[in-house]
């Protein structure tokens, strides 16, 4: 029982967290249109961290994925690198692979009827085929994430299927790291902030809230990590473990930024403060690809059996 | 990372599901709780067993009797005891509390004298921190402890002291200087409960047992050589004590919880499987467990690694308190009409739970912890 990052994904951790608040920074232009720097990521190697080495990847495993996953959705990071990676990846034969890795091509994926940034990408998958991406993109509850309806022109059948714990997993990473910025967010106000000659942080209603976010933004990165773990190595647990972890992380990220947004009282509320951005995010996050109730019926089903016709 | 067991740990694993299948008797099962049961000559017996397969002490060092195994070892114990439903260890105070702070605080011949007898149950003990007047608070203690010559002679009351109406042994906090400002007046003692004026009286709780006790001592004459460190240190003894309350407790709670959930799961296969809204209630409960499960896995491991408890296990006896008051008020609930009636153990389980956040620091306590200690927020009072 080894339940923690080697040194390397730790020093993973530290770079990618140091690289995005550098190239994303919280003061940055939200509303003019975003530049995701892809080639970034593709120059640091994050675009093929589990594609293999003679296919222009780094060979490693989801483990190292889950982090940046993490640490993306700490820096509210606008590409469409979860749509590639998490959801799109386990679809492609080894030359697209390697034409994700050098950052060629960018991907999304049909979930539900709907494709985030279908605008922004090249391709993108629905029924096991490849298709060009167009069509008619609308506005969804976050706008660094639009959603769009697929125009389906001339598929390619794809040799890939999907992996629908994965991309769940990859979710909930996102989800873990953007409720860690909202607490975060939420410290720093608390001991800045002063009211009746006190910083607020000292106040128990504030605090206790904040201790409250810590213990949901720890329990849910259990999961996460669990879930990762799980789809690194193929465990057959797997499927409940990353619907367990989507719930939870998506239903504690939301719950993150809600406090947050109180404790930074009117100023959370403004547009100008960027707490809202992640709250988007986070509503978006729990409502794509399995909302926390459906996702609970599953686990439910594994656990109780399938249920049983009220007689 | 890999969650599963080393080669050691599984080996470990089977031999000890092995153990408790040959030994603990069937009719033994599922205990319910109250520390009344031990009263019973079994739970001595029982507890002097596990010590002579090896499987008290796991941590503590073999000089003392321990098997110096790494603390996944103990984890896993814990695990398969409460899937074997197993009783635990009479000396749930010696093992988790005065063993680890008297092995760190210590004269080698205070180990000697106590802490193999803690692990073969020769010696029972029970802890006197809390008073009528200092619960949370505990520098707020008043129990006199007056210096006179080679002893200190004790006067004063303790409250909510578990297993004291069985204990041989009592860990203790006294007032030992009024005049000292606050933290520097406290001693830290090791209290014989067969001393002369002692007297112990049961407290009866809601469900109508009897855990915890009051502690009388009038004039009770305790000798020097029995302080565990220095006279006025009694305050950083006290907090290796809770350190190791808190570090040692995840895994035995989610162990526990995960027997509850078994019930639930039970119960909601028979009663309410094509109940939409029951069934999602039910994911839930699951769902936190396993995320309370993870948790202490990452907690040992940074345990294992740096030697010092990770911020991580800070909530989880805080959740796991809330848990289970949510889970057990489920499991009646799930009984539908006849939830009314006491079943002998949903009923028993829910009412024992309302105690969870309050025994073993408050959750107003640990939350404030978590604010001050992992959060770095000002602190509050």
């Amino acid at each position: 029982m080894d339940f923690a990052f080697t040194e390397e994904q730790q020093e993973l951790k530290r770079l990618a967290r140091g690289w995005l608040a550098e190239r994303f920074p919280l003061d940055r232009d939200w509303d003019g249109p975003a530049d995701d720097d892809w080639g970034g990521l593709a120059d640091l190697g994050w675009l093929g961290v589990s594609i293999a080495e003679d296919e222009g990847g780094a060979g490693l495993t989801f483990i190292e994925e889950a982090i940046l996953f993490e640490e993306l959705g700490y820096a509210l990071y606008p590409g469409p690198y979860l749509e590639t990676v998490g959801l799109v990846l386990p679809w492609l034969g080894p030359d697209d692979r390697a034409a994700v890795a050098s950052g060629e091509t960018r991907w999304s994926a049909e979930v539900g009827g709907l494709v985030p940034h279908l605008l922004s990408v090249d391709r993108v998958v629905a029924d096991g085929s490849a298709y060009e991406a167009r069509g008619e993109e609308e506005a969804s509850v976050d706008p660094t994430r639009p959603l769009g309806r697929l125009e389906r022109g001339d598929g390619s059948p794809l040799p890939g299927s999907a992996d629908e714990p994965r991309a769940r997993a990859a979710m909930a990473c996102e989800a873990v790291g953007v409720a860690q910025r909202a607490l975060d967010l939420g410290i720093e106000h608390a001991r800045t902030r002063e009211q009746f000659g006190k910083p607020i942080g000292v106040y128990q209603a504030v605090s206790h809230a904040l201790a409250n976010t810590y213990g949901d933004v720890e329990l849910g990165r259990s999961l996460a990590y669990w879930a990762s773990w799980c789809v690194a190595v193929g465990d057959e647990h797997a499927p409940v473990a990353a619907a367990a972890a989507k719930a939870f992380a998506t239903e504690a990220a939301v719950t993150a930024c809600e406090r947050s947004i109180q404790v930074h009282g009117g100023t959370g509320f403004t547009w100008e403060h960027p707490l809202h951005r992640f709250y988007k995010r986070a509503l978006w996050l729990h409502g794509f690809g399995g909302r926390p109730a459906q996702l609970r019926a599953e686990v439910a089903d594994a656990v109780l059996g399938a249920p049983v016709a009220a007689g | 990372m890999d969650l599963r067991d080393t080669p050691g740990e599984a080996a470990f694993r089977s031999e000890l599901r092995a153990w408790l299948d040959a030994n603990l008797p069937e009719e033994r099962r599922g205990w319910r709780g109250g520390a009344q049961r031990f009263d019973d000559p079994f739970y001595r017996e029982w507890s002097r067993a596990l010590y002579d397969a090896g499987y008290a002490g796991l941590t503590w060092p073999k000089e003392y009797g321990g098997a110096g195994a790494p603390y996944s070892f103990q984890a896993i114990y814990l695990e398969e005891s409460a899937r074997a439903q197993a009783p635990s260890h009479v000396g749930v105070i010696g093992l988790g509390m005065a063993g680890p702070t008297i092995m760190a605080h210590g004269t080698e011949e205070q180990k000697q004298a106590h802490l193999a007898k803690i692990l073969s149950a020769e010696e029972i003990w029970c802890q006197g921190f809390s008073e009528p007047d200092a619960g949370s608070d505990l520098a707020a203690v008043r129990t006199r402890m007056e210096r006179r010559g080679d002893v200190f002679v004790l006067n004063g009351q303790k409250v909510w002291s578990s297993f004291a109406h069985i204990a041989d042994w009592c860990i203790l906090v006294g007032l030992s200087d009024p005049e000292a400002p606050r933290y520097k007046g406290l001693t830290y003692m090791m209290v014989d409960m067969r001393s002369p004026g002692i007297e112990v009286r049961p407290l009866r709780q809601i469900t109508g047992e009897s855990e915890f006790n009051e502690i009388f001592f009038t004039d009770v004459e305790v000798p020097a050589e029995n302080l565990l460190g220095e006279e006025g240190q009694g305050w950083q003894v006290a907090m290796t004590t809770l350190l190791h309350e808190r570090g040692t407790l995840g895994f035995a709670l989610s162990a526990q919880l995960e027997v509850h959930l078994g019930r639930l799961l039970e119960v909601a296969r028979e009663r309410v499987n094509g109940d939409a809204l029951a069934r999602d209630r039910v994911a839930q409960e699951w769902i936190d467990l396993q995320a309370l499960r993870y948790t202490n896995y990452r907690a040992l491991t940074t345990y294992e690694r740096t030697g010092i408890p990770g911020p991580e296990g800070s909530v989880a006896k805080l959740r796991w308190s809330e848990q289970n008051q949510r889970l057990t008020k489920l499991g009646r609930e799930l009984l539908g009409d006849d939830g009314i009636l006491d079943d002998g153990w949903w009923h028993h389980q829910q009412l024992r739970s309302r105690g969870n956040t309050i025994e073993a620091g408050t959750s107003e306590v640990l939350r404030n912890i978590i604010a001050e200690r992992v959060l770095q927020l000002p602190r509050s009072r």
